[in-house]
């Protein structure tokens, strides 16, 4: 038997999506600014990356705040408990029909693997994307005055990469839900099927 | 008061006390006695200029217009030794050299009668004051006149024109401020005939569209030369590194408008005095820009980025000027033994016996260079390395993050031309003179003529010679346009934009790193496959589970 809850407040699906379309429109003119196609002018690509980048510096500090008030925070600790299991399940589990070795509740949120890959998400590639890109800003617009941005460049087209990697992982992990698109429609609605042992354990 | 009250207040303030200058300096110089008689030579009128301008003479001998050399002791590799340097001892890969062709070169100075080495540079007399201050535009030099003109109405050869003898007295009663035709008489005509040099400075500027040359447009600035090109006691500022050496006495464009261009007004505030002396008969006046993201961008862009490199988009925009200049192809004829002359669609030369074989350039792209005012030149006589190709006949010095360092826009004359294998010297060859004097354009024998050449600039000559490969580096500051015209982002923040190539420390748009590029397009190839294969599994799995 499943069950329906209540599994992502509004602001968490606000700060997801936004966070999402944040990130496409980054990689998008990012990209273009890297010099890899013209679509919006060199000049365009540059002053909307800015203003994107920035809007999502904005919403990660929301984010951060939302994250210690609520005490959400601690879903993303990390433990080793059934990672293991967690990891075998993606190898050979899945195949053949059995259920993830970790349910998913209100308490217990995300899995082993999930809090490992969010919270390396959390630690390295938004630190890395945010410092180099406010450095690069500064360097670029402001009053940091380095012989040549280069260092700065590469590392954070490197966590741009990074993050495209990520994403597209993240994106096929949703389809591993109880339907292909259960996961997606959680995180829109907010209501989530659980399964009843998972709500007694 | 408000700021655009005071503005204008000071603006009124700076116009009157202009004015004042200007009307003091006026007089009617056909009033005055000395000039109000029949002049036979020029000198006499010369003579008669210095009667009343008595330091002037004085004053001229001093300045680079007269002497064709500057004294310095920054030239790299020999810093720290005085040397002179200028047109009169440096060599370039149009016709080489000054020495052995002085009356052809020397119908450019500003003085009468630099025929041969023995030029006296201390006579007075000897000054062409009206090849700059006449403003009737009937005064002209003849072209192989050593700094004459016609002393009867002479047809020049070359090119069919017939020079008058100058009306000396008219001219005398009509000197005034030198203005676009007697500077260009000169400067537009360097290299033998109009925008062959400078690929940025041509007849065109006599009266430009905007688009052309926004300063001296009349629909722009409406300013002629001197207007940027101030003097001090005939000392006129500004100087080429074709030419020049050292990182001073430069012109810049930030004089008038800031260093902070795209958002500020012309004017500094509460330093009126900074465009006092440039604009002493016109006002320009702009808006202030609006200030924005991408005015600011601009605006740092300077710190490493001259103003020219954006604002000068092209240069030969009207007149094609010369970029190659092969003179080992020089020597053919016709039939009747005149020099072979090739024209193409235009009617301009490609080829001429005399000269070789020409390349010309119009609407050209510039090549961009770190460039921080210092200019090592080859001088008459000096070492070069043959292995070392194609030699550089002035290297421009800079580099990205140099002080002083900023990308420039240039345009580079590329050729061929005669070198001493033996002694490792670029030949000065005698071009001009009449036949009999060894003069190749004359007699036709590079052996003879090399061997003269040499002898007049004082450099041993091995007897032999050969052809090598040069390029010579003309930073072009001139046929400015405006912001509509100028260079936008994607010109040089592009793969393969007007900076490829340029050893820049990063420019976002041309720059990546390839090894970090290639890992991430394949660690997102990867993670694309990964899931696709995943996937595929996944589905193959649960459809076979469906079955059992
Ligand atoms: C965290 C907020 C971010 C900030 C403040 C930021 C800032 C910047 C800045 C200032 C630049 C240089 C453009 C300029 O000259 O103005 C830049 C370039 C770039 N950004 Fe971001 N960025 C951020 C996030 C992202 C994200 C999330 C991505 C992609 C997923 C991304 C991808 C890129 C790429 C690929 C470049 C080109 C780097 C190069 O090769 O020069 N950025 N970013």
């Amino acid at each position: 038997m499943s069950k329906k809850v209540y599994m992502y407040k509004r602001f968490e699906r606000f700060w997801h999506w936004a966070q999402a379309a944040l990130i496409f429109f980054l990689a998008f003119t990012g990209f273009e600014v890297h010099g890899s196609y013209r679509v919006l002018g060199f000049e365009r690509a540059v002053v909307l990356h800015n203003y994107a980048g920035f809007t999502l510096i904005t919403l990660i500090a929301f984010a951060i705040f939302w994250h210690f008030t609520t005490g959400e925070w601690r879903h993303y600790i990390p433990t080793t408990d059934k990672l293991r299991e967690m990891m075998l399940y993606y190898f050979k589990g899945i195949f053949q029909g059995e259920r993830k070795p970790v349910g998913k509740s209100q308490k217990v949120k995300l899995n082993p693997l999930q809090r490992l890959t969010y919270v390396g998400y959390k630690v390295a590639i938004v630190p890395l994307m945010v410092s180099t890109g406010v450095i690069y800003y500064y360097v670029a617009h402001g009053d940091i005055h380095l012989r040549s941005v280069k260092y700065i460049a590469i590392f954070h087209a490197l966590g741009a990469f990074l993050l495209i990697a990520f994403t597209i992982i993240h994106v096929y992990m949703t389809t591993t839900g109880h339907s292909l698109t259960s996961h997606i429609k959680a995180m829109i609605t907010g209501w989530d099927e659980v399964e009843d042992e998972d709500i007694t354990e | 008061m408000s700021r655009k009250a005071c503005f204008f207040a000071s603006v009124l303030i700076f116009l009157t006390g202009a004015f004042t200058m200007l009307s003091a300096a006026s007089v009617d110089h056909s009033k005055f006695a000395e000039l109000n008689r029949n002049f036979s030579k020029p000198e006499e009128l010369t003579s008669a200029c210095l009667k009343c301008h008595n330091n002037a003479g004085t004053d001229i001998m001093k300045t680079n217009h007269w002497l064709w050399t500057r004294k310095t002791d920054k030239m790299p590799g020999k810093e720290g030794q005085m040397l002179e340097v200028g047109k009169k001892n440096i060599i370039n890969n149009f016709c080489i050299a000054v020495a052995s062709n002085e009356p052809r070169c020397t119908s450019c100075h500003i003085g009468y009668g630099w025929k041969d080495g023995n030029f006296d540079f201390t006579n007075q007399n000897k000054i062409d004051c009206i090849v700059c201050h006449d403003t009737t535009g009937t005064y002209e030099k003849f072209p192989t006149g050593a700094g004459y003109p016609a002393d009867k109405d002479t047809v020049f050869p070359e090119n069919q024109k017939l020079y008058k003898k100058p009306d000396y007295k008219f001219i005398a009663h009509n000197v005034g401020r030198p203005n676009r035709q007697t500077c260009g008489s000169c400067h537009f005509y360097g290299g033998g005939g109009n925008a062959v040099k400078h690929g940025a400075l041509d007849k065109s500027l006599l009266d430009p569209a905007k688009e052309i040359d926004i300063h001296m447009s009349k629909d722009g600035g409406g300013m002629t030369c001197v207007d940027c090109h101030v003097a001090d006691r005939h000392d006129i500022k500004g100087q080429l590194f074709s030419v020049s050496v050292e990182n001073k006495d430069r012109l810049s464009c930030e004089r008038c408008h800031t260093r902070n261009p795209h958002t500020q007004t012309l004017f500094v505030e509460n330093q009126p005095d900074r465009t006092y002396d440039i604009f002493k008969n016109r006002l320009y006046m702009r808006e202030k820009p609006e200030e924005n993201f991408t005015s600011r961008v601009l605006d740092k862009h300077t710190e490493r980025i001259a103003c020219q490199s954006c604002h000068i988009k092209f240069y030969s925009t009207k007149h094609k000027t010369k970029v190659w200049w092969d003179w080992s192809k020089a020597g053919q004829k016709t039939p009747v033994g005149k020099p072979k002359v090739v024209k193409d669609q235009d009617g301009d030369p490609i080829y001429d016996g005399k000269k070789g074989e020409f390349r010309l350039a119009k609407n050209a792209v510039p090549e961009y260079y770190w460039f921080n005012g210092t200019v090592d030149h080859i001088l008459v006589g000096d070492k070069i390395d043959p292995d070392k190709r194609p030699v550089q006949i002035n290297r421009i010095a800079g580099e990205c993050g140099g002080s002083d360092s900023k990308i420039w826009p240039f345009k580079v004359i590329r050729g061929k031309q005669m070198f001493d294998p033996e002694n490792k010297t670029l030949v000065v060859p005698k071009l001009f003179g009449p036949k009999g004097s060894g003069a190749y354009w004359s007699d036709w024998d590079w052996t003879k003529s090399a061997e003269i050449g040499m002898k007049a600039a004082g450099v041993p000559y091995s007897g032999k010679f050969d052809w090598i490969e040069t390029e010579m580096h003309w930073p072009l500051t001139h046929l400015v346009v405006s912001k509509e015209n100028a260079l936008s982002c994607n010109d040089c923040h592009s793969r393969n934009g007007r900076l490829a190539g340029l050893p820049a420390c990063w420019i976002p748009g041309r720059d990546r790193s390839l090894v970090f590029d290639i890992f991430g397009i394949l660690l997102i190839a990867g993670s694309f496959a990964g899931v696709t294969v995943h996937g595929a599994l996944r589905y193959q799995a649960a459809k076979k589970r469906k079955e059992d």
